[in-house]
């Protein structure tokens, strides 16, 4: 029915109390997202303007309320330090929104990770389970839409059976029960607006939303592309899969030969930055195509359009066309 | 963030990383003693003088010069301090040049035989630490061809690049430097050097948060008495930091000299706006970096050319908006304009006050197409429909095709 999140996920917000912890606590928490509380040091025992319990660390919250997801606002010279208090308190899905994380910081947080990772693999090579999942740094978060129930406030919350961690506008999405085609499809994208973009697109055109994945503009992230291409083949409620990459790294390129070799289902994608001038870093930190050390460009945007198209995944031309390149790979 | 040549060097040196040794000067008077002085410290009797400016091409517009003498080293001082620079990357109006770095000269020892057909023929090595964002590593390059284009190497000999990743727990360790040291054919007391020299780097790339640390060349002299096998030294360098990390790296942001930067990417790095100049004349004024790459896609491929990326942000202000307005019609290549919004955590009527305010107080005659959607949308449209006396030029527009093609259409209609 969905990838990484559902009804039952018990989510918590790491900086609840700084301006946009609060307004995106209360945005998700009026979508239906089971939000269980927040974190901020030194306002333990507090409840925030929702009602929901704030704690002073992140393993008193997990004790309290046995939330297993997080969404951290914290500002980004914190964020590091937050995803490495959540992965310690055994939250297995850590969505980190924080825009302007180091790089650096980003290295070390990916080694302990996979590490951790692979510890729990070796302990249970059977199911090969990740025990942990990040998405981002900056990044819109997750969401898998519900059915619509109400009007989207504190008392008529918009959905009871959806969960929304992060900061997209949740009514934008469409649930499968209330999609004309009856197709749901999963979206992975590195941006943020053009990701509402591509859901827009999609609802407009009679589609749904298993789940959507904003893995974030970072160079060194958690989750990439090709990651969620593979979650959503294994989601037997996921029909088709929109793929929104953009200049710089080799992340589409991966995900190409992911589509390639593993994928059953129909792909289509959108490459963003073809017009971007190289050298120059378009927002996003990842969003360059870069001289390496020595010079030649990497991440065009045509390296990955081609490498897509090599797989069989239908090319969107224009980020006007995402939602029509989805429905022709899925015949419609 | 570019650092200057003067900079590296310092940054180098603190490191324990040895360099030849230079002075910097700020005017030609200045150029005397700093000869005697870097040639004395050196034990040589030729420096390069050496303009500090960002724009490629020095050597070319004769602001690299090699001198013999403290009176040839004033000549060119005071011819550089006099003329602007003018070379194929700084417009026919040239650079005003303010620094001058002062170097030793080196004696490069000569390699015996080149390593590679057609390679370098002095010991010139290539050193570099950049960040793998594939393997999520940083890792260390090295290689004996240096002191040339190190892509042209990759491309001809594979071979002769040196990859080596760093372990982000433990950091590069001695005997990897050691190994690389060996593998690049250096002998005797060369290994140590050129292995400190690589470890100096990588916790200096740590330290400073960069994203590229390169010596090119890495150099070895020949014998002196002090160093019998040579002395391996870093002739020159170039750094890029991670802006990210800017706010615990002091020293990077006075190190900052913004006499290139652009002005308006300055002035919107004030609102908060990500601006960058490009060069086409359809403005652009959109919410997200990913919406507002794609919407200069769209306007490439209905047959424009986008004048600049503009990125509002998610919570941008009416002000931020009207100042966006402000610094995309200051660019006079601009014949029109298109705002899309997509708003999330952006409210529609937001932006659709800010460009009423921005059509009050600027007042523009260019085109105008708007392309609203998301959060609070009636109301945003509203506001530009009751705004209509004060936007004669506006076009709304249904999506994101129909609102490339009518911009591109207007800014082709000739003027009346």
């Amino acid at each position: 029915m969905s990838i990484l999140i559902d009804q039952n996920t018990k989510v918590i917000c790491q900086g609840i109390t700084g301006s946009y912890g609060a307004l995106h606590t209360k945005g998700c928490f009026e979508y239906g997202t089971q939000m269980v509380g927040g974190v901020t040091p030194g306002k333990g025992g507090k409840t925030d303007a929702n009602g929901l319990p704030i704690f002073d660390t992140v393993r008193q919250a997990v004790e309290a309320t046995g939330a297993d997801a997080t969404m951290i606002f914290v500002p980004p010279p914190f964020a590091a330090d937050a995803v490495l208090e959540a992965m310690d308190a055994g939250i297995r899905l850590i969505c980190c929104i924080t825009e302007g994380v180091p790089v650096a910081d980003m290295i070390r947080v990916r080694a302990v990770l996979d590490g951790r990772n692979a510890a729990a693999r070796g302990a249970d090579a059977e199911h090969s389970r990740e025990l942990f999942t990040l998405v981002g740094p900056n990044c819109p978060g997750v969401i898998t839409p519900g059915p619509k129930t109400g009007e989207g406030t504190a008392q008529s919350k918009y959905t009871n059976a959806g969960c929304k961690i992060g900061i997209m506008p949740g009514y934008i999405h469409t649930h499968v029960s209330e999609a004309r085609t009856g197709k749901a499809v999963g979206i992975v994208s590195r941006s943020g607006t053009l990701t509402y973009e591509a859901v827009w697109q999609t609802s407009n055109l009679g589609l749904a939303q298993s789940t959507c994945v904003g893995i974030g503009g970072d160079p060194v992230r958690g989750l990439d592309h090709a990651d969620c291409i593979r979650l959503f083949e294994d989601d037997p409620d996921t029909h088709g899969i929109l793929m929104i990459g953009e200049i710089g790294g080799e992340d589409e390129e991966r995900a190409a030969e992911v589509i390639r070799t593993e994928c059953s289902k129909p792909v289509a994608a959108f490459i963003a930055g073809k017009t971007a001038p190289p050298g120059k870093r378009m927002g996003h930190a990842g969003a360059i195509i870069s001289s390496g050390a020595g010079g030649k460009p990497t991440g065009t945007a045509d390296s990955k359009v081609e490498a897509l198209r090599e797989a069989g995944a239908e090319i969107a031309e224009t980020p006007a066309d995402m939602g029509a390149a989805m429905a022709r790979a899925l015949g419609i | 963030m570019k650092i200057h040549e003067y900079q590296a060097r310092e940054l180098l040196s603190s490191a324990g990383i040895p360099v030849p040794a230079g002075a910097v000067i700020h005017n030609a008077d200045q150029a005397k003693d700093a000869f005697d002085l870097v040639t004395k410290a050196a034990g040589t009797d030729l420096a390069v003088v050496k303009a500090q400016v960002f724009a490629g091409g020095r050597g070319k517009a004769g602001f690299v010069k090699l001198v013999r003498t403290a009176d040839e080293a004033r000549e060119a001082a005071a011819f550089m301090f006099s003329n602007r620079m003018v070379s194929n990357q700084t417009g026919p109006e040239g650079l005003e040049v303010s620094k001058l770095l002062v170097a030793a000269g080196v004696d490069i020892a000569d390699r015996p035989e080149p390593r590679v057909p057609g390679g370098v023929t002095k010991e010139e090595y290539y050193l570099a630490i950049t960040t793998d964002r594939n393997t999520r590593r940083n890792v260390l390059i090295a290689s004996a061809e240096g002191g040339m284009d190190i892509e042209a190497v990759a491309e001809q000999n594979p071979d002769a690049l040196i990859k080596c990743a760093i372990d982000p727990q433990m950091g590069l360790q001695s005997f990897q430097a050691n190994e690389i040291a060996f593998r690049l054919g250096m002998k005797g007391k060369q290994v140590r050097q050129a292995a400190n020299i690589m470890l100096n780097l990588a916790t200096l790339y740590d330290v400073q948060d960069c994203t590229l640390a390169e010596i090119n060349p890495l150099i070895i002299t020949g014998p002196t008495d002090d160093f019998p096998d040579g002395r391996v030294m870093a002739i020159d360098a170039k750094f890029q930091f991670d802006d990210n990390a800017l706010f615990r790296h002091k020293n990077q942001q006075e190190m900052h000299d913004p006499s290139e930067d652009n002005p308006l990417e300055v002035r919107a790095a004030e609102h908060d706006l990500n601006y960058i100049a490009l060069d086409g004349n359809i403005g652009c004024l959109v919410n997200g970096a990913g919406l507002a790459m794609a919407t200069m896609d769209i306007i490439k491929h209905a047959g424009g050319e986008p004048a600049n990326f503009l990125d509002v942000g998610g919570s941008a202000s009416e002000q931020a908006v009207t100042e966006a307005f402000r610094i995309i019609l200051s660019d006079d290549a601009v014949k029109g304009i298109l705002v899309n919004i997509f708003g999330g955590i952006m409210d529609c009527a937001v932006i659709a006050r800010g460009v009423v305010n921005a059509a009050r107080e600027v007042g523009f005659t260019v085109p105008l197409v708007v392309r609203l959607e998301g959060t609070n949308v009636e109301a945003g449209r509203k506001i530009l429909a009751e705004a209509a006396a004060d936007l004669p030029t506006l076009q709304p527009a249904t999506d994101l095709a129909d609102a490339a093609e009518k911009v591109v259409s207007a800014v082709k209609q000739p003027v009346a």
